[in-house]
């Protein structure tokens, strides 16, 4: 009740928060984050277009290393376990995570397939996000880097058309390279220029699980970010 | 659709604000939403009218306000606009997002007993 005048109207009180929507999701990421630093575990956040190559990159990599060993995985789908199965063949220990309706990870299901999954030996452990280039940008889950792959068969303007997901990017790997000489309409200059307008620190490598072009960079990129500082997320 | 996700977030959020100080109804919200927060202000909307009945918040009203991103050079501050290459050209400094990316709760009224 209002006690000023005693009229008997309720009280209306304004009070400022002034405080990120996403901040319970960031608190969990950094919680996740400190568990991988720990261990000195190098954790990747792995993003794109469902049917980009995020899985065969991934198989690529275990088969370019002398041995899969230091690689696991934790892969995001909304259906179906099907990634997961497909890195255990490659070698990498996976386990799924299956979000239903979800359309993206977030810290605390990464935090919770955690407990099912012996990562702290690891070198290196990929976050396969649902295929979808809207929703994961914009979750922390803890990762020391954010790895967009991007397909030269979806079209020259997806970076213009996506941009929160590619601003997020610290590398984006132009997959499936190997389909350029059947593809004449598709101009790779056109694409890296699209990147340069959303990606302030424009990074590129191109692959092809296929061929395997490409995957000596990535690993070299791995290791790169294995001997930095870990990455401040902003 | 994490637009769903975001309102829960919100929900969940000014439900800590109501039991920290006993209100009885939350009659307004003010939400800033940038321009690359990744949300979508109309489908947050709708999102926010599927979920707010039967909660404290059922009656209140969403205000949300877009920021525009603006891209500036973090070393001579230029401004870089939107659509240009995201590296300053005479710095060679990958560009800054200044503002757009918050998805900020500033502010509510509530009403208490």
């Amino acid at each position: 009740m209002c006690e000023t005048c005693g009229c008997g109207d309720p009280e209306i009180v304004p009070i400022e928060v002034q405080e990120s929507l996403l901040a319970e999701n960031d608190r969990q990421a950094q919680h996740n984050r400190e568990h991988f630093d720990s261990h000195g575990v190098l954790a990747i956040n792995l993003m794109g277009s469902p049917g980009s190559g995020k899985t065969a990159v991934l198989e690529a990599t275990a088969r370019a290393r002398e041995s899969s060993g230091g690689l696991i995985a934790l892969s995001g789908d909304l259906a179906t376990d099907n990634d997961a199965s497909r890195l255990q063949a490659a070698g990498i220990p996976s386990l799924s995570i299956t979000t239903g309706s979800a359309c993206h990870l977030d810290a605390r299901l990464v935090h919770r397939a955690l407990h099912d999954l012996e990562w702290q030996d690891a070198e290196f452990l990929f976050i396969e996000n649902v295929g979808n280039l809207v929703c994961p940008a914009i979750y922390d889950l803890g990762q020391a880097a954010n790895v967009v792959a991007l397909s030269v068969t979806e079209g020259e303007d997806k970076p213009l058309k996506y941009p929160v997901m590619f601003r997020a990017a610290d590398l984006v790997l132009l997959t499936k390279v190997d389909l350029l000489p059947h593809l004449p309409q598709i101009d790779v200059h056109a694409i890296e220029d699209a990147l340069a307008r959303t990606m302030p620190d424009l990074n590129v490598i191109h692959v092809s699980a296929t061929t395997g072009e490409g995957i000596k960079d990535w690993l070299g990129w791995l290791e790169s970010r294995q001997s930095a500082e870990p990455a401040a997320v902003t | 659709m994490h637009e769903y996700s975001i309102v829960q977030s919100l929900l969940d959020r000014v439900q800590v604000e109501v039991d920290a100080r006993g209100a009885v109804a939350v009659h307004r919200l003010r939400v800033k939403i940038g321009e690359f927060s990744g949300v979508e202000i109309e489908l947050l909307k709708s999102a926010y009218d599927l979920f707010r009945q039967r909660t404290i918040c059922e009656s209140a009203e969403l205000d949300l306000v877009p920021v525009a991103g603006r891209w500036a050079c973090p070393s001579c501050q230029r401004t870089i606009r939107r659509g240009e290459i995201l590296r300053c050209i005479d710095c060679d400094a990958p560009a800054k997002l200044i503002e757009g990316s918050e998805i900020i709760l500033e502010r509510l009224e509530m009403e208490v007993a």
